[in-house]
Parts: structure tokens; sequence; C-alpha cells
């Protein structure tokens, strides 16, 4: 797994790319908590490029959602592929996170 | 239709950085098999991936003195996917929690058994050598429409 971090206006966009699972999950949950801690509040996680998801990677999700909230901010989701939409529907993590079709609407719901 | 069966078998560390190339070495065999390109692109790497967390970080406490070992059996009806760690054992009812429920949504643990039961069609554990976690999932005549 791979990501970059990008800026779209005062939202902060992560870009996952290859797998979000146990043996990487813990790279981008620090990343974000860093962002957290350096005061961003709008945060989009981007799957475009996310081949699939763990639970070890949804509980990092999970994780940096109730984090953010507790400053007053949000975490949000966009761009599932069919399989990572399955993954959120089986979870019922759908219902807890904004999720998006694309990166365009994620950004213009914040 | 794909090749004929076949059998992998690999022992790791207790160690997640290994996670990724087994899914991938089990993965590369089922698409050898023709199995539908949802099942190899999202039930059995998540579900082998849950199998293989919970053997190293439960069952083996990330103990690299521990190994898990890796029994996968591929053919043109089915994957059977066995995963064997050192550690006591468990019982699958037991510990298959219900992620969905309002008091278990937000919990950050607690939906791996859940996957595996959901993506697989059997899940069992049983006692040999070690604790072993088996897995299957059946290749349906309707999935060579769907592949």
């Amino acid at each position: 797994m791979s990501f970059t971090v990008k800026k779209a206006g005062d939202v902060t966009v992560f870009e996952v790319e290859g797998t979000l699972i146990v043996g990487n999950r813990q790279e981008l949950k620090q990343r974000v908590i860093d962002e957290i801690e350096g005061g961003a509040r709008k945060v989009l996680v981007d799957f475009e490029k996310t081949t699939y998801i763990d639970s070890s990677g949804l509980g990092v999700l999970v994780s940096l959602a109730k984090k953010i909230r507790e400053t007053g901010g949000d975490l949000r989701l966009a761009n599932l592929n069919d399989d990572l939409q399955t993954l959120f529907e089986l979870t019922k993590l759908d219902t807890l996170f904004q999720i998006s079709e694309n990166r365009a609407r994620a950004l213009e719901s914040f | 239709m794909g090749q004929g069966p076949q059998s992998l078998e690999l022992e790791i560390p207790s160690d997640v950085g290994y996670i990724e190339d087994v899914v991938a070495e089990v993965v590369r065999r089922c698409e050898a098999a023709a199995f539908p390109g949802r099942h190899v692109a999202f039930h059995i790497p998540v579900a082998v991936t849950e199998a293989l967390s919970n053997a190293i970080l439960r069952g083996n406490a990330e103990d690299t003195a521990k190994s898990v070992r890796v029994r996968v059996l591929v053919d043109a009806r089915a994957l059977v996917v066995e995963v064997e760690d050192d550690g006591a054992g468990f019982d699958l009812e037991a510990c298959t929690l219900d992620p969905t429920t309002s008091d278990n949504l937000g919990r950050e643990d607690g939906r791996g058994l859940f996957l595996m039961r959901c993506l697989m069609d059997h899940v069992e554990q049983f006692r040999a050598r070690g604790n072993v976690v088996r897995m299957t999932l059946h290749r349906r005549s309707s999935d060579d429409r769907a592949a």
C-alpha cells in the first residue's frame, strides 16, 4: 500500500493505492492522526486505486472517524468500487460513513 | 475451464508482513482455476487475509518463534484453505460477533470472523497439530458464465 496526501481547499485528501490491511494500516493511521493534530478537520479518503481492505483496515477507518469527530471534524470516503461497496454494506459501515461516488461529489459534501 | 488441481503448502513466521505474499499465491492459483473475478479480487483475498491475521495476531500472539502453516487445494470445484497456528484454539461460534448491531458498529475490531463467514461458503475450526481454521469456497458451474 502507498498513499498520497493532497489538499483540496480546506479538505485533506488521502489517496490509498493497493491494499489497506493489517500489515500496513498503521502507516495510514499515523499520517491521518498527524494531519488531525496539525489542524485538519475535513478529511477525505479516496479509494479509487484501492484493491481491497480487510477488517483491520476497516477498524482503522472507524478509529480515525471517531477521533476526528471528537475535534468537530469529519472523515468521509469516496470512490468505492463494487467490492469495497459490498464490504461496507456487509458490515453496515456504509451507515457510519458518508460515502460519495467520486471525489468531486465528496468535496462538495463538506 | 481452468487447469487441474493445484496444491500449496507454506509455513510463514508470525509476522503480518508475510500476509500479502501468501494471499497473492492463493489468488494466482484461483485465477488459474478460472474462479470468477469477484472471488479472485474480493472474497478470497479478504477471507485469507483475515484467517492469516487471526493466526498471527491471536493464535500466535505475534511470537516470531512460532509459525503459521497454510495448506491450499484448488480445483475446478472448490478452493480449500487451511490455516494452522500454535495457539490454544477458540470457539468459532462464540468468537464470531455480529459487527452490524448498534452496540458493535463503532468497534474497531470484531469484523474478521464475520467477514470470513460472509465471503466463504464454509468456515470450520478444529484441533490438529495446532489450531486449524479451514475455509471452503465452491466454484459453481454458473460461475463459468460469471467469470
